[in-house]
């Protein structure tokens, strides 16, 4: 089983330096792409490879590059300046993938940056990274000093008269900057609140310039894409959805983690194989697939492979591939007030439906929590599940902490019942 | 135009807007908050839903229909053609109602004493979508209020969050110090700490908030509902731009005032000096009485008349044997001044100004009628896309023109959201595009502004220098025009880039006016826009537009510019000393203001009886022989030039108490008595108008500028109270059980009462914006064309100024390179700095302005005040002619060198003799003020 994200990663928790990554075979594919590849070879290749973004959305990275207006015929508008900006601000709950890549191998996000940046002709990028990722900024931050010392970064890279800067932004926190809207606007040192769309990044992004905004793991893609073609890609995975992800799994399980594993990768295996299979004494009542904001998957569906179309399916996402399993010691509606706590503070305050509702949704489940929900609750709780949904709000936030209300809702619908009943939470006796 | 399905039916709307605002545009009542006409679509509030259907109404038929739809936010959904959408369908209704719930989750129900209740578009909207009941169990989230200053009052918890507050502050208005903090529901809309609000435009927050978190203060001391406010269409008098007002009075004192939407002029919003600048109306040492002067007593000793005595006392003075001189005003109505032209004759009528100011009044007056250039109304300002200011502090003598001024950033970010196909009205993703980008604009003054920051270059000279600068940018433009001497190296490559600049501008604007109190500034810019308007391929879109000083100037000038060549104050002296008049009467024109004291003494040592006729008991006023009580804006009628040459007029918000009449009144009572003919009597304002338009062929379009007052719709006035005005068989039961008759306007077509034509009236005697289910001042919209349009039957208002097309440009029309002929003999040249608050004359008699007025001072630069011994808070004696001022020392780098830059329009100050040149003396009895530091003018730029 090929694992070329994690390759380099071992576990002595120092990542190789320039001298070591390059003597693995790193910067080759930066080497092939910028002295004999057009751009639009590159584009082609990614479309060709299937790569999908990583981040939790899933969008085909090579359809998002090709928004990008080039103006072939407009010099004038040629000569605006575009940006790539990386989103490394992994706040989603349960997620901590992108930072097993950043601290374990920052050269080849690095690599990955410079063929994306190339073939985008950004000539500027910009790593938005979580403020708590101290030694993932700090590790960067050495490399791409090493980079710029050997001719890697800075102008005529590898003296194929590209030029790039790579800039390491620490966010000041929110989890509503990794929206990729709201982190141009935190770049920008604006409220991070998110943009309408149209007009996406790809026409008016960072400083109102073409920008692509692309998560961690999808950029760590490219270089082994560049280096081993699209056949060679698509063949990692063991289902429809092209290569390998990095998936994680948390909760009361064995040995909680992340590992790299083809995409499609059955769920069971995952947690069992990987995770250790659950505590002793806990059982599995379910779980979020993909992070806190994706829709609880159960018990049944634990032979499902975990790729975006299976998952998708099945009524959730695979979001960002690290599983929250919940155990049959916690309650259900605890969890999800956690979650919708976490969801309600992060509310960037800007459209009303988010703002204003998922507080009231927080104060309902406390109320269960506390033994004071009512019935005329679940039908308020319900009808937030739409009025909070896709197209109602500004963003994605609200629609994602909808995910697992609505789901445990499905799922979970006694257990709810049961606080009402009991006026009390069943857990805390 | 595209065709779309609005539930059934077919509509025909304008391309390229977006959803909410063709239905507003068509009529149907859609609720929203966050977006705003001014400041177009972010989509935050999510009020605004309707379902949008993917099929074409005219593609598909019966069942293959589509019944679902989705939910679009129609302030962010281009109309396109086909698009089928219903505002009625459930899901579409219920979301709008979930959403009101949200909103109402934190919203306190105080609307009985919330000062927006009755006007509030949050309780509208609540109605319009049906929410009803409160299902919300939490306790409300509550904020602390902060301190704002003299203006607006904040009552955070009413917030809805919907943003118009910091995107008007900030984005709109160029405001810093307003913002939104914290995040989720926690989001706060105020300073980051208590203070009083910097921006000069920070009252439009009370009408631009949908709901009661910024209220006016004003209002607050002395409150009525909207409902119980009188009001009527009325014209600012805080300066010369005419915004169109809607001034609201409760027992005989004026409440407050607010926005009067003229799609040509101000738009939705006022500048602070005209909201707040009111309360010098409701002054308790208003003249209410006729006085004279106590023959027994000093000077301030008055004694207050009956009517009878009134009137024996002007025969006395005005009576048929009585040789007469009149003396007119910038702040009187058009009717006020020609009625006392008429009393007097047109020789022996003058202007009230200094032979100064006269001067450069008349010099703008006669470019702008014979030149080939149009003078742009306010909303053309906004579309111009090169701006070259030559020496006036736009800021504080003509505010709302700096408003309009930071717009036209807009242009520029157009070009681009055209390129990015952005539409013009996603307000969000325009700024965005533009980034710092902006139309450039060029600034020559005498000091920084405070719109330095939408400048693309600055520059800060003597007047001198800058109508040096400006006659050569004209030379430039085109090399016929005269080339001045001793240009400096810097100003001749700032005219380069200036010239080239204003070339290539599709719309170029040249703005200069009266405050820099020099006629070379003035002809300079007359020079540049000649020079543009020649250019081959866009003569007509040249624009020029000359800031006048008070409301009328431009009135005034136009009725004296066919008179006689010397209509100056010091012409009167003259004419006082030397020949046989007996009286002289002055017109709401505090002389004292005009000219140096010593030169009004003479006047009033002339031995000539002095009638006068003011609102407030000013210098000269308490030294009139007779002094007549006359109406202020809000309880008389009249006509009124702005600067653009537009005339408006003006209507009684409420009848005068006690002896207050109009000026006009009082003049056409003198009329009679002095001819004692009771036939030939302007009994209405509409004779006046149609004698002053008769008589003087400049002002012949003044009577259009509204319905006369025989004007009927349906047989019916208009009246000035709501429909639901309260208490009227109440409120003077104190004083009589029987309930008064209303009292009877005879000279319009508004009545004094509630009764009336309940719809559509002609934009200018509509006085209050009011709509079924419309209660707040969001409902201008039933009243426009369309959003953003014309008011419907077209805005207020006549041009009397129109370019000259005819007019050839020949070398004659050129003004010479030539400098200001400097009065004096001192060391130093005496310069003015304006405020907005505190240099105009009305409003700093208002409380709140006077709270944020500029003590009075002077500026010099620290090797100036080295030289005369003085530093910052010290007194510097300022010696004109015979007479000293004293004033506060304020060392600064922004003063050119060499000069006193005096706080302008001040008691101490407004009659200084700019431009001249005197000598200054440390005032060594001065007391420094307690406070160290010295008050900083708010001229000054945020550094």
């Amino acid at each position: 089983m090929e694992t070329p994200l994690t390759k380099n990663i071992g576990t002595d928790k120092t990542p190789p330096d320039l001298k070591q990554y390059r003597a693995n075979g790193g910067y080759r594919a930066a080497h092939k792409a910028l002295l004999e590849m057009e751009s639009g070879d590159i584009l082609q290749l990614l479309q060709d490879a299937d790569l999908r973004g990583r981040g939790g959305a899933g969008f085909p990275t090579g359809m998002k590059w090709s928004f990008v207006p080039m103006y072939k015929d407009r010099e004038e508008l040629q000569r605006r300046p575009k940006y790539l900006v990386i989103n490394a601000d992994e706040m989603e709950p349960g997620t901590f993938k992108d930072r097993l890549l950043m601290e374990g191998d920052p050269h080849q996000l690095i690599e990955g940056i410079i063929i994306s940046a190339y073939t985008l002709q950004a000539e500027t990028a910009y790593i938005f990274i979580r403020g708590e990722y101290t030694r993932c900024a700090e590790l960067l931050t050495k490399a791409i000093a090493e980079c710029r010392e050997h001719g890697l970064l800075g102008r005529n890279i590898m003296h194929s008269r590209f030029n790039l800067d790579i800039y390491v932004h620490t966010s000041a926190g929110r989890y509503i900057c990794g929206e990729e809207t709201a982190l141009l606007n935190s770049l920008e040192g604006k409220r991070a609140n998110p943009r309408a769309k149209p007009p996406f990044p790809q026409v008016s992004g960072l400083w109102g310039r073409p920008t692509v905004v692309n998560n961690v793991e999808t950029i760590c893609n490219v270089p082994h894409i560049v280096n081993n073609g699209a056949d060679w890609y698509k063949g990692l995975s063991l289902t429809g959805d092209a290569g390998t992800k990095v998936f994680g799994v948390s909760g009361r399980v064995k040995n909680p983690g992340a590992w790299e594993l083809p995409l499609g990768t059955p769920v069971r295996e995952i947690i069992d194989k990987y995770a250790g299979g659950m505590q002793d004494g806990y059982k599995l009542r379910g779980f979020l697939p993909g992070g806190g904001s994706t829709n609880f998957l159960t018990e049944q569906h634990l032979d499902l492979h975990m790729d975006y179309t299976s998952i998708g399916k099945a009524g959730s996402r695979l979001g960002t591939g690290t599983m929250i399993i919940m155990d049959d010691k916690t309650c259900p509606v605890g969890m999800v007030l956690n979650l919708e706590h976490f969801f309600a503070q992060e509310s960037c305050g800007w459209c009303t439906p988010c703002r204003d509702g998922l507080p009231w949704v927080e104060h309902i489940l406390s109320e269960f929590e506390k033994g004071r929900g009512e019935m005329e609750d679940m039908e308020i709780l319900n009808r937030h599940t739409h009025l909070l949904g896709p197209g109602n709000t500004f963003c994605a936030l609200a629609p994602g902490a909808m995910g697992p209300l609505e789901s445990a809702l499905r799922y979970f619908r006694e257990d709810f019942e049961a606080h009402i009943h009991a006026k009390a939470c069943p857990w805390s006796r | 135009m595209v065709s779309i399905e609005i539930d059934n039916r077919i509509y025909q709307v304008p391309e390229g807007g977006n959803l909410l605002q063709a239905c507003l545009s068509l009529g149907l009542d859609l609720p929203y908050f966050c977006w705003h006409p001014a400041m177009g679509s972010v989509g935050a509030c999510r009020q605004c839903a309707v379902i949008q259907y993917h099929d074409r109404h005219d593609e598909v038929e019966g069942d293959q229909r589509d019944e679902q739809g989705r939910l679009v936010m129609s302030c962010m959904t281009p109309v396109s053609e086909g698009m089928r959408i219903s505002i009625d369908a459930k899901n579409a209704q219920d979301f709008r109602s979930d959403v009101i719930e949200l909103l109402m989750t934190n919203h306190p129900h105080d609307c009985p004493v919330c000062e927006e209740g009755g006007e509030c578009h949050l309780q509208d909207m609540t109605e319009m979508s049906g929410y009803t009941q409160r299902k919300y169990r939490g306790k409300k989230r509550t904020h602390r209020n902060q301190y704002l200053g003299p203006f607006i009052n904040h009552e955070m918890n009413r917030c809805i969050a919907c943003y118009r507050c910091v995107r008007y502050y900030q984005d709109y208005a160029g405001g810093h110090d307003l913002e939104v903090m914290a995040a989720h529901n926690h989001v706060y809309f105020g300073r980051h700490e208590d203070g009083v609000l910097e921006n000069e435009f920070s009252g439009n927050l009370v009408e631009v908030c949908p709901t009661g978190v910024f209220t006016d203060r004003t209002l607050s001391q002395h409150y009525a509902r909207k409902w119980d406010l009188q009001t009527a269409p009325s014209i600012c008098v805080h300066c010369a731009q005419g915004c169109n007002t809607s001034p609201g009075e409760r027992y005989g004192t004026l409440r407050r005032v607010v926005n009067r939407y003229n799609s040509k002029v101000n738009g939705y919003f006022l500048c602070d000096r005209g909201r707040f600048g009111y309360g010098f109306v409701n002054r308790q040492d208003r003249v209410t009485h006729a006085q004279c002067l106590s023959e027994t007593d000093a000077d301030s000793v008055r004694e207050t008349l009956s009517r009878g005595e009134t009137r024996e006392a002007l025969l006395n003075a005005i009576g048929s044997e009585k040789r007469l001189l009149g003396v007119g005003s910038p702040r009187a109505s058009l009717e006020a001044n020609f009625a006392l032209r008429e009393m007097v004759g047109a020789e022996n009528f003058y202007s009230g100004l200094s032979r100064k100011q006269q001067g450069l009044q008349q010099s703008i007056i006669d470019i702008l009628r014979t030149r080939p250039v149009r003078v742009p109304d306010l909303a053309e300002v906004e579309r111009a896309d090169a701006v070259l200011i030559l020496g006036e502090d736009v800021m504080n003598t003509s505010p709302r023109l700096a408003l309009s001024l930071r717009q036209t950033a807009h242009i520029a970010g157009e070009k681009i959201a055209d390129e990015l196909r952005i539409p013009h009205w996603q307000d969000a993703a325009v700024r965005e595009a533009l980034q710092s980008g902006k139309t450039p604009i060029y600034i020559a003054s005498i000091a920084r502004t405070r719109i330095d920051d939408i400048a693309a270059q600055t520059y800060q000279d003597h007047p001198q220098a800058i109508a040096q600068l400006g006659f050569a940018i004209a030379n430039a433009i085109d090399s016929n025009a005269p080339f001045p001497d001793q240009l400096t190296d810097v100003q001749q490559q700032l005219a380069q880039d200036i010239a080239g600049v204003l070339t290539s501008a599709k719309n170029p604007l040249v703005i200069s006016g009266t405050g820099c109190q020099s006629l070379a500034v003035i002809e300079a810019a007359a020079n540049v826009a000649t020079a543009l308007s020649g250019r081959a391929d866009s003569a007509n879109a040249t624009r020029l537009f000359y800031c006048l000083a008070e409301s009328n100037s431009m009135g005034l000038g136009l009725l004296t510019s066919e008179g006689q060549d010397d209509d100056s104050l010091e012409r009167v002296i003259e004419r006082l000393e030397s020949d046989q008049t007996d009286t002289l009467v002055v017109l709401e024109n505090d002389l004292f203001r005009r000219i140096g004291a010593d030169q009004v003494e003479r006047i009033l040592n002339s031995g000539k009886q002095l009638v006068m006729l003011d609102q407030l008991k000013n210098e000269l006023a308490l030294r009139a022989d007779l002094l007549l009580p006359v109406a202020t804006f809000a309880e008389a009628e009249g006509t009124l030039v702005n600067s653009s040459g537009r005339a408006q007029r003006s209507f009684a918000v409420y009848q005068p108490k006690d002896d207050v009449r109009g000026s006009w009144e009082w003049i056409s009572d003198m009329i009679t008595l002095r001819q004692g003919d009771e036939q030939s009597r302007w009994e209405h304002l509409d004779e006046v108008t149609q004698s002053c338009a008769d008589a003087v062929a400049a002002l012949a379009p003044i009577v259009d500028a509204a319905p006369a007052a025989d004007y009927r719709i349906q047989g019916m006035k208009i009246g000035r109270q709501p429909h639901r005005y309260s208490g009227r068989t109440a409120m003077l039961a104190d004083q009589n059980v029987s309930e008064p008759k209303q009292p009877v306007d005879e000279d319009s077509a508004l009545a004094f009462t509630m009764e009336g034509f309940p719809g559509e009236k002609p934009a200018a005697l509509t006085p209050f914006y009011w709509s079924p289910g419309w209660n707040s001042n969001q409902s201008v919209h039933k009243f426009q064309q369309e959003i953003n349009g014309p008011l419907k039957g077209g805005d207020p208002g006549v041009r009397l100024i129109e370019p000259d097309e005819s007019a050839e440009l020949a070398v004659a029309q050129w003004f010479d390179a030539t400098e200001d002929q400097q009065e004096g003999q001192g060391d130093w040249l005496l310069l003015p700095a304006y405020h907005i608050f505190g240099s105009e004359e009305l409003s700093a008699q208002s409380e709140p302005i006077a709270e944020r007025a500029s003590v009075p001072y002077v500026t010099l630069r620290a090797d100036s005040a080295n030289s005369l011994g003085v530093q910052t808070g010290d007194g510097l004696q300022l010696w004109i002619g015979e007479q000293a001022v004293s004033l506060e020392v304020q060392v600064s780098d922004d003063c050119p060198g060499g000069a006193l830059l005096v706080a302008a329009g001040l008691p101490k100050t407004a009659h200084l003799p700019f431009l001249s040149r005197i000598n200054a003396l440390k005032d060594s009895s001065w007391t420094r003020r307690p406070e160290a530091s010295v008050f900083l003018s708010d001229k000054k730029v945020e550094s």
